[in-house]
């Protein structure tokens, strides 16, 4: 489909999505959705037979500090199908940093999603193993966030006794 | 937060019953990468396996940043160190797609000619691993030689064989060298040569196929849920290529196919980017034969550094380059999302500017990232020697899954 047609069909279809003019997206199919009819959204975007969706090709954020609300979950969703790609974006507000989760629609979200939680510490809700995933555990902040100094240290951590302490998470045995 | 930040617990023997718990890496002889496989065994069986990355974690995202968009070409190719041109064309087709910025098309040619060479390295990269991390030392080595013919030419048109920062924001560093096609002739020539000595050795050898065929398995629908893309999507069956879905470059002017495999096994990935080499071949040699003459730089001063004489020669030009070098490349504001074909599956930028000279955002979707969070069900039920195998075919590259 062509990102107009794309557009037309997705916010007629959909209750809380709002498409952006293509002339300030460069063309790119872009719809806000708004974060209670996040998931309702997503999951039509993946089984409607003329959207599908199949792809969850990226997960991500951006950290807008300064305006309200401050996040951003932006989804890439590719129609390998279809042929047509289209961005989701979440505005989310600080005092609440939550999204709904979408690894019951793409496994590809599960650790997408790690990543934004380490990296903006938005959570998501319903995810079956949030925990950080390129930092370690004892991380403090998210680094991504656009308040969080460069030149930030760390608190030293004793060594982990890789015996001692066992590295299976209790959700998972 | 996470069950491993807790208070340090002895874990008593009866809550594992027979199972074992090993910790494969971070330092491992036979994984090419820093990565850490938290494996429950059953025997040889692989029960559960968490697969833990971030150990070459360096913060590209953040590091971008703080730079001028042209500043950040250095931090790509840092990415996917094993086809560096390709993360350069990708980010600088993000870029250009952001500013409005049309490159002219001997250097969507030359782009093209790079990116290709350096895709072949990033294959025989993963294959001669794949081969010698399974006792086939011979082909191993006869890769890494292939692989080493190629960066001679990369060396010839960039000056670096690994490090390349060719591109530039609307165009590249510069020309191809005189003899460029002739170089190239003489570098396939044995290329073909060695790789058809690898499929010799590979392809029908009754070791390498029990090793490789039947193996970490994954149906199509099971891969696309995954975000699987590359050649482990292909391998499923799903033609699904970035340079034929939504052509970029000129990719739209060559004859090449898509090699598929049925299984999804890592024999059919090995097989499907042994065949995506000679396809590689197939558009060089066609892109020589097209590749018109002209500039290989966009004029637009707005965002395109000056060539050198005018920068020492006359004051405008001075200017010009200390503007852009100091204050950046003023990119409207905006987004954009941009995916190419990378070494390993859908490379994408998905770019913020806030029209100031430095990026507001850079997330690189990084392809290997996907195949590693998919490799954990790839491996459940699977010997523990399956899981070199499988992990060598996923082909990650720790600058490129952990930024």
């Amino acid at each position: 489909m062509t990102p107009e047609a794309l557009l037309a069909h997705v916010t007629s279809q959909l209750r809380g999505a709002t498409a952006l003019p293509l002339q300030d997206t460069r063309g790119q199919a872009v719809v806000v959705v708004d974060r209670d009819h996040l998931t309702a959204a997503l999951r039509f975007l993946r089984d409607d037979p003329q959207v599908v969706c199949d792809l969850l090709a990226d997960l991500s954020a951006v950290d807008y500090l300064g305006r309200t609300p401050r996040f951003e979950v932006v989804y890439q969703l590719k129609s390998v199908t279809q042929g047509h790609r289209l961005r989701v974006k979440v505005p989310v507000d600080e005092s609440d940093p939550a999204v709904p989760t979408a690894t019951t629609l793409w496994r590809s979200a599960l650790w997408a999603e790690r990543e934004v939680w380490d990296m903006f510490g938005i959570r998501f809700t319903g995810h079956p193993d949030l925990r950080r995933i390129l930092m370690y555990p004892e991380f403090e902040g998210h680094p991504l966030r656009k308040d969080f100094p460069l030149n930030a240290r760390q608190p030293l951590e004793p060594e982990r006794d890789p015996i001692q302490q066992p590295w299976f998470p209790e959700s998972r045995s | 937060m996470s069950a491993m930040a807790s208070e340090p617990v002895a874990r008593a023997p009866h809550e594992l019953g027979d199972l074992m718990e090993i910790q494969m890496g971070p330092s491992h002889p036979a994984s090419h990468g820093t990565i850490k496989f938290n494996l429950k065994l059953d025997g040889e069986t692989i029960v559960d396996v968490d697969v833990e990355i971030g150990y070459l974690h360096r913060g590209f995202e953040k590091m971008a940043e703080q730079f001028t968009w042209n500043h950040v070409f250095p931090y790509a190719d840092r990415l996917n160190y094993a086809s560096p041109l390709l993360n350069n064309v990708g980010f600088a087709l993000a870029v250009e797609k952001l500013a409005g910025l049309e490159t002219p098309e001997r250097c969507q040619y030359v782009r093209v000619l790079v990116g290709e060479i350096s895709r072949i390295a990033d294959h025989l990269t993963c294959l001669g691993m794949a081969a010698s991390e399974i006792g086939a030392l011979s082909a191993g080595f006869y890769m890494i030689e292939a692989r080493e013919v190629l960066y001679d030419l990369i060396e010839a048109v960039t000056g670096a064989r690994l490090t390349v920062t060719y591109c530039r924001l609307g165009g590249v560093m510069r020309d191809l060298p005189e003899d460029f096609a002739e170089r190239v002739r003489a570098a396939f020539r044995d290329l073909g040569g060695i790789l058809a000595d690898c499929d010799r050795l590979l392809s029908r050898n009754r070791i390498f196929i029990d090793r490789m065929a039947g193996v970490g398995a994954i149906g199509r629908d099971d891969a696309l849920a995954w975000g699987l893309t590359g050649p482990l999507l292909r391998a499923t069956g799903e033609p699904y290529d970035v340079r034929k879905a939504d052509p970029y470059l000129v990719y739209d002017r060559f004859d090449f196919a898509v090699p598929t495999g049925t299984r999804g096994d890592n024999y059919d990935r090995f097989m499907v980017r042994f065949a995506e080499m000679q396809q590689s071949m197939r558009i060089v040699e066609q892109a020589l034969a097209q590749i018109p003459e002209g500039p290989v730089r966009a004029d637009d001063p707005r965002f395109v550094l000056p060539p050198k004489q005018e920068v020492y020669g006359s004051i405008e030009g001075l200017m010009n380059h200390f503007k852009l070098v100091i204050e950046g490349q003023k990119v409207p504001a905006g987004e954009v999302y941009v995916a190419t074909e990378g070494g390993n599956g859908e490379l994408g930028f998905y770019l913020v500017s806030d029209g100031s000279g430095r990026p507001y955002r850079v997330r690189v979707r990084p392809p290997c990232f996907y195949g590693m969070a998919a490799l954990g069900d790839m491996l459940r039920g699977a010997m523990i020697a399956d899981v070199i195998t499988t992990f060598g075919q996923v082909n990650m590259i720790g600058g490129e899954c952990d930024r």
